[in-house]
C-alpha cells in the first residue's frame, strides 16, 4: 500500500506543474483551491498532506483565482496546509501489448506484484465519442453456450448487453461463464476479456481473479479492481480505466475484447456522493440530473469501427436496489444500452441455473444477427413463438394460482406444461455445461412440440416442416 | 474581431467577460481551439457561453471571439442524404478529417463550398418576385427537386439571373429593391435555429400520414402537418417504429433526429437507406433523407441545440413544398440538456429539476409543425409532421416531459412494457393512446371505403371490452366464461395477432396499404358478427375456436399476394362459419340482414 498513487503520478513527472501550500476549504472529497493561476479544467492535481501521503484529484470546476478540486483516495487526515500539485494534464493512463494478463487496481496501479505498464502512449481516460458515421452496426452472432441467451437474446459483437441482477443472485458466476465460453461459431478467435470490478467485495474479486487463473484465460485477460475498501470516488475512473484499456486492445491491436463491469450500481452510488458534496440540484432518488450522459460516455464506448477488425463488447452487471427495475439505475442503463437481462430471485429459489426471465429481457441487435447466412433460418421465429408461448405459460401458472389446474382451459394447461417444461430443459443448464446454437435450437423444438402445429403462428409453415421433431421424425422413418 | 476573456469554467458552460456588446443567442469561439458556443446570459459585467464541444482542459485567462451572428442552418443543395451533428458540422467529413472518434474544434462548412450544382431559371429578368419565391431549381438527388427561394426579408424585381453550374455561395440572381438596393441571391442561405420560419398562412389538417403501421393508420392516425409523441418505458420499441416510419412512410422527405440516443442506431440508419428502395419512386431512401445526430455521448449542449437545427431544415423544404417528416427522437434526452444547461446557469428548478420555461420550449418546437401555404410565388403548400419520442423515467408517464408534451400534441402513441414483453409490435396500447386526427381524417377513408368509420369504431370498442372481460377471466378463469364473451376474447386475439401485431422488417408486412389494412379489419369484423350470431343460437364458441380458418386470419398478414390472400381468406371465412351455420340449422344470412337493419 505504501505505493499507492505512485504509478500515475509517474506519469506526469517531468510536465510542468505549479505546487501550492494552502487550501481555503476541505469539504467531504471536495477541496477549493485559492489563489491559483493557469489551471485549466478537468486537470489531475496531486495532493500531498502533512500526512505524507500523496493523492490524486481532478479540477471540478476552475475560475481566475479559484478551483474546485475533487480528491481521490482518502481525504481522511488532510488539513488545509497541505500542498496542491496542479499537473497541466487531464486524466491518461499509459497502454501498451504488456496489459494482458495483468491486474490493476483503481488508479491504474498493478496489485499483481510486476511493475508498472511503461509506454509513451497515453491515452485519456474519458475518451473520445465514436463518431456514429464511423460506426459498423453489430451484425456477427456471439455464442455463448447459454440457451437462454443464445437462442432468444443473441449477444452480437459490439453490443452493450448488461445483466440485471439481485443482490445474492448468480450473476457473477453466468458473467463469468459468459466470458468463459464467448465464441463466434466459425472463427478462431477467442476474446480478450477486460474486466472491470467497480466497488467489489474480497470473496467477489477472488472468485473472477481464481476462475480467470484456473481456466487460463488470465492471459489474455486484464483487470482492473477497485474493491469495497478502496475509496469510493476511485470507481468514477476503474470503468472508464477499464474501457480505455479495452479500446486501446480493440481499435489498435485488433483484437475481439468482451468487457465486464462490475457491479454499476457501485458507480452510480459514488456518483451520486459526488453530485451531493458540490450541492448540485439532485435528480430521481437523489441521484444526478446528468446521470443519463454520463452512463452513455461509459456504455457508449462498445462498438465496431468501420476500417478495424477488433470489436468491444460491453456486459455491464448491476443489482437493482432493491430489486426495482423502475429505479433510475437500471432504468438509465436500459434506455442507453442495446437490450438486458434479468435475472430472477424466483428462478433462482426454484434451483435454475441461469435464472434467466427471458419475458423482460431483450437483446436489440439479434435481430440483425441470427437467421439465414448467420445463424439458422428458422432462429428469429423459434424465439419469437418461444417468448410468446412461455408468456401464455407464465399467465396460465398465475391463473392456475387462484382457480386451480383443473379451472383451466385444456389450451391453458398446455401452455402451463410448455412454461414447466421451458424452464426445465431449454432454460436450466450446468454452470460448466457449454452447448452449441444447434443444440439450444433443437431443444426449442422439442420444448414447443408440446404445443399444437396449428398454433404455431409465429413461425411460418415452411420451417415448422424443416424442424418440427414430428416432421423431421417422419424423415428418419422413411430414410 | 471583438474578443474577451474566459473567468470561469464549469461543464460545458463558461463565463468570460470583455465584450460590452454581446447578445443573447451570439455565437462565441472559445478558448485557443475556437470551440463554438451561445451566449445564453448577459449581465453588465460578463457573459455565460453555452459550449457545443467538451471544455476539458479550458482554462480562465483564454481568448473568447465574439462572432457577431447566431447560431444559423445553412440551407441550399447539399444537406440531401447526409449526415450532421447538432450544429450542422457533417459527421462524414469529420471522420475523413479526424478519424473515428470526433476530435472537438473541428470547424466545417455544413454545405460543400466546391461542388458546383446545375441551376435552371424559372423566372426571368424584369419579373418580380419576392420573399419565398422560387427563382429557379437544382436536382439534388434524383427525386428531389431543390428549389431555391428568395430570402424572407427580400422583394423586388429581377435585374440578373443565369443558368448555369454554380458553387452554393456564388451569386445566380441580383433583385433590385424599391429602394434601388441590390441583393444578390445565392443557392444557398442561411436562417437562424431558434425563429420558425415565416409562411403565408396555416392550412386544416385534411391528410393522413401513411405510415404503413396498422395499428397507426386504422386506429391512431396522424395528419400530414400534425404532431405526434410516442412514449414509452425502455424496451417498448420507440425506435424500431420510429425507423420504420422514416423508412415506409409516404412522406417526400424525412428530417431524422437522433437525439441523446444510441450511436449504433444513428449507424443502422445510414447502413439501411442506402439500400432500402423507397416503393413509390423507386430509389434509395437515403435520396429523401437528412440525419441530425446527437448520439448520447456527444457534448450535451449541442444535443440541445439539434432539436432547432433539424426543425429549420424541414422547414425550409416545407417552404418548398414539400411534405416532410421531422423525427425526433428523443425529445426526453433533449430536455434533459435543457435541465443540465439550466442547473450549470444556477437557475431555479421546478419539478424534477426541469426550468419553469421547459413546456414553453415544448410548445414552441411542437407549433412548428404544420401544413401551411408557403411566402411568395408560386402559391404552394408544404407541411412538417412532428413524431418525437418520449422516454419518462421509469416508463411512468406521469412526469414532466411526458405531461408537457401531451398538452401540445395531437396523437399519442403509448407503448406499453406488457406487450412488448410478449414481443407484439408495435407495443402500442389501444386502451391509452389517441388521435385527435382521427375525426377530421375520417373523410379521407370514406372517399375510398365508405364502411370504414364504422368497422374502426366496432373493432375499438371490442377491444375495450374485451379488456374488462380479460380482468374478469384473470380471476375465474377463461372456462368459466359464457360462450358470447368468449368469443369477444377470440376476436380481440385475432385483431391483436392478426392486425395489430406488425413486427416485419422485411417482405410483405413492413408496409401495409391502406386497402389491405380496411380490408383485413373487415374481415376480422366480419367474421365476429357471424361468430356471434352463431353463439347465440348456441354453437359451442370452440366449434369456432378451432377453426383452421381462425390461425389463417392471423397468418395472412405475411401473404406475398398482398390483398389477393386477404380476400382469399375472407371467402374461406364465409364459408366455414356458413357450413356450421347449415349444420346447425341456422339462417346466417337472414339474421345479418335483419340485424344490420335493426343496429
Amino acid at each position: 500500500m505504501e505505493e499507492r498513487g505512485v504509478d500515475v503520478i509517474s506519469l506526469v513527472k517531468g510536465m510542468y506543474g505549479k505546487v501550492y501550500r494552502g487550501v481555503k476549504e476541505i469539504r467531504g472529497s471536495l477541496m477549493v483551491v485559492e489563489g491559483i493561476s493557469g489551471v485549466s479544467y478537468e486537470e489531475v492535481v496531486k495532493i500531498v498532506g502533512t500526512d505524507g501521503v500523496e493523492r490524486l484529484g481532478r479540477v471540478l470546476e476552475v475560475s481566475k483565482d479559484m478551483a474546485v478540486v475533487q480528491v481521490l483516495g482518502d481525504e481522511e487526515g488532510l488539513d488545509t496546509s497541505c500542498l496542491v500539485q496542479f499537473t497541466g494534464t487531464t486524466f491518461k493512463i499509459p497502454v501498451s501489448d504488456e496489459v494482458l494478463g495483468r491486474i490493476f487496481n483503481g488508479r491504474f496501479e498493478p496489485i499483481d506484484g510486476l511493475p508498472p505498464i511503461v509506454s509513451g502512449d497515453k491515452r485519456d481516460i474519458y475518451g473520445s465519442p465514436i463518431n456514429p458515421c464511423a460506426r459498423v452496426h453489430p451484425h456477427e452472432f456471439i455464442q455463448t453456450g447459454i440457451s437462454a441467451i443464445d437462442g432468444m437474446l443473441s449477444l452480437i459483437r459490439g453490443q452493450k448487453l448488461p445483466i440485471f441482477s439481485h443482490s445474492g443472485l448468480p450473476h457473477n458466476v453466468l458473467a463469468a461463464q459468459i466470458a468463459r465460453q464467448a465464441t463466434v461459431p466459425g472463427k478462431e478467435e477467442e476474446f480478450a476479456v477486460v474486466f472491470g470490478g467497480i466497488g467489489l467485495r474480497n470473496v467477489e474479486a477472488r472468485y473472477f481473479i481464481e476462475e480467470f487463473r484456473k481456466t487460463g484465460a488470465l492471459e489474455r485477460s486484464v483487470l482492473v479492481i477497485n474493491l469495497a475498501d478502496d475509496p469510493a470516488v476511485e470507481r468514477i475512473l476503474t470503468p472508464r480505466i477499464a474501457l480505455t484499456v479495452a479500446e486501446y486492445l480493440a481499435f489498435d491491436l485488433e483484437l475481439h475484447v468482451l468487457v465486464i463491469l462490475t457491479d454499476m450500481t457501485n458507480y452510480c452510488e459514488a456518483l451520486r456522493e459526488i453530485s451531493t458534496a458540490r450541492e448540485e440540484v439532485p435528480g430521481r432518488g437523489g441521484y444526478p440530473g446528468y446521470m443519463y450522459s454520463d452512463l452513455a460516455t461509459i456504455y457508449e464506448r462498445a462498438g465496431v469501427i468501420v476500417g478495424k477488425k477488433g470489436s468491444l463488447t460491453l456486459m455491464p452487471i448491476l443489482t437493482m436496489p432493491g430489486g426495482d427495475l423502475r429505479h433510475p439505475i437500471p432504468d438509465l442503463t436500459g434506455y442507453i444500452t442495446e437490450g438486458q437481462i434479468i435475472l430472477s430471485p424466483e428462478l433462482h429459489a426454484k434451483g435454475i441455473y441461469p435464472p434467466i426471465n427471458v419475458l423482460p429481457s431483450l437483446s436489440r441487435l439479434m435481430r440483425g444477427g441470427v437467421g439465414p447466412g448467420k445463424t439458422r433460418d428458422d432462429h428469429r421465429y423459434l424465439s419469437d413463438q418461444l417468448y410468446d408461448a412461455y408468456s401464455r405459460g407464465v399467465k396460465a401458472r398465475d391463473l392456475a394460482k387462484i382457480v386451480g389446474e383443473v379451472g383451466l382451459s385444456p389450451r391453458m394447461r398446455r401452455y402451463l406444461r410448455f412454461a414447466d417444461e421451458f424452464e426445465r430443459k431449454f432454460l436450466s443448464q450446468g454452470v460448466y455445461e457449454n452447448r452449441t446454437l444447434e443444440e439450444t435450437l433443437d431443444l426449442a423444438w422439442e420444448v414447443l412440440s408440446i404445443i399444437p402445429e396449428d398454433e404455431l403462428v409465429r413461425i411460418p409453415r415452411e420451417y415448422i416442416e424443416k424442424y418440427h421433431p414430428k416432421y423431421r421424425g417422419r424423415e428418419l422413418e422413411s430414410s | 474581431m471583438r474578443v474577451g476573456v474566459i473567468e470561469r469554467i464549469k461543464g460545458p458552460v463558461v463565463i468570460a467577460s470583455g465584450i460590452k456588446d454581446v447578445q443573447i443567442g451570439e455565437v462565441i469561439e472559445v478558448g485557443e481551439e475556437r470551440l463554438i458556443g451561445e451566449v445564453v446570459r448577459v449581465t453588465s459585467d460578463n457573459f455565460t457561453i453555452q459550449v457545443y464541444e467538451s471544455t476539458s482542459g479550458l482554462r480562465p485567462g483564454e481568448k473568447v471571439y465574439a462572432t457577431g451572428k447566431r447560431l444559423v442552418a445553412e440551407l441550399g443543395p447539399g444537406l440531401m442524404s447526409r449526415i450532421f451533428d447538432g450544429i450542422q458540422r457533417p459527421l462524414e467529413e469529420i471522420l475523413r478529417r479526424t478519424g473515428p472518434f470526433i476530435r472537438r474544434g473541428v470547424k466545417l462548412n455544413a454545405l460543400p463550398r466546391d461542388k458546383k450544382w446545375y441551376f435552371k431559371p424559372l423566372v426571368k429578368k424584369g419579373d418580380v418576385v419576392e420573399g419565398g419565391s422560387i427563382i429557379g431549381i437544382v436536382p439534388e438527388t434524383r427525386i428531389i427537386e431543390h428549389r431555391v427561394l428568395v430570402p424572407p426579408d427580400i422583394k423586388g424585381e429581377i435585374v440578373k439571373i443565369e443558368e448555369g453550374e454554380f458553387k452554393v455561395d456564388e451569386t445566380v440572381a441580383i433583385v433590385r429593391d424599391k429602394r434601388g438596393r441590390e441583393h444578390e441571391i445565392k443557392l444557398m442561405q442561411e436562417w437562424p435555429v431558434r425563429v420558425p420560419r415565416p409562411f403565408k398562412s396555416r392550412l386544416p389538417l385534411t391528410e393522413p400520414l401513411i405510415t404503413g403501421q396498422r395499428v397507426i393508420d386504422t386506429f391512431f392516425p396522424v395528419a400530414k402537418g400534425g404532431a405526434a409523441c410516442i412514449p414509452g418505458g425502455f424496451g417498448t420499441g420507440k425506435t424500431v417504429t420510429l425507423h420504420k416510419i422514416a423508412m415506409w412512410s409516404d412522406s417526400e422527405i424525412v428530417v431524422y433526429i437522433g437525439c441523446g440516443e444510441r450511436g449504433n442506431e444513428m449507424c443502422e440508419l445510414l447502413t439501411e437507406f442506402p439500400k432500402l428502395i423507397d416503393p413509390r419512386k423507386k430509389v434509395p431512401m437515403i435520396e429523401r433523407s437528412i440525419m441530425i445526430a446527437n448520439t448520447s455521448n456527444m457534448p450535451v449542449s449541442a444535443r440541445e441545440a439539434s432539436i432547432y437545427m433539424g426543425i429549420t431544415i424541414a422547414e425550409y423544404y416545407r417552404d418548398q413544398g414539400y411534405h416532410v417528416t421531422l423525427i425526433a427522437d428523443s425529445t426526453s434526452r433533449w430536455a434533459e440538456a435543457v435541465r443540465e444547461i439550466s442547473g450549470r446557469l444556477e437557475e431555479m428548478p421546478v419539478e424534477e429539476g426541469f426550468p419553469a420555461y421547459l413546456p414553453d420550449r415544448l410548445a414552441e418546437f411542437y407549433e412548428r409543425a404544420g401544413r401551411v401555404v408557403a411566402l411568395g410565388t408560386p402559391e404552394r403548400e408544404g407541411s412538417v409532421t412532428i413524431l418525437a419520442a418520449v422516454s419518462p423515467p421509469g416508463g411512468d408517464f406521469n412526469e414532466p416531459v411526458t405531461i408537457h408534451t401531451l398538452r401540445f400534441v395531437g396523437a399519442m402513441w403509448a407503448l406499453d412494457t406488457d406487450l412488448a414483453y410478449r414481443r407484439h409490435f408495435p407495443a402500442i396500447n389501444w386502451l391509452r393512446s389517441f388521435s385527435q386526427y382521427a375525426e377530421p381524417l375520417e373523410k379521407w377513408w370514406v372517399e375510398k371505403f365508405p364502411e370504414f368509420p364504422n368497422y374502426r369504431r366496432r373493432a375499438l370498442r371490442l377491444l375495450t371490452v374485451a379488456s374488462e372481460i380479460e380482468a374478469i377471466a384473470s380471476v375465474i378463469g377463461e372456462g368459466a366464461l359464457p360462450d358470447d364473451q368468449r368469443l369477444i376474447l377470440l376476436t380481440a386475439e385475432i385483431i391483436k395477432e392478426g392486425f395489430l401485431r406488425q413486427v416485419a422488417m422485411e417482405g410483405e408486412d413492413t408496409f401495409c396499404k391502406p386497402e389491405k389494412q380496411y380490408l383485413m379489419l373487415k374481415m376480422i369484423m366480419d367474421f365476429y358478427d357471424r361468430a356471434y350470431i352463431l353463439v347465440r343460437h348456441r354453437v359451442p364458441v370452440d366449434d369456432i375456436a378451432n377453426l383452421p380458418e381462425v390461425f389463417e386470419m392471423m397468418r395472412v398478414k405475411e401473404d406475398e399476394r398482398g390483398v389477393e390472400a386477404v380476400k382469399e381468406v375472407y371467402e374461406k371465412v364465409i364459408k366455414a362459419l356458413d357450413n356450421i351455420a347449415r349444420k346447425y340449422g341456422i339462417d346466417l344470412e337472414g339474421e345479418l340482414r335483419g340485424w344490420r337493419k335493426g343496429e
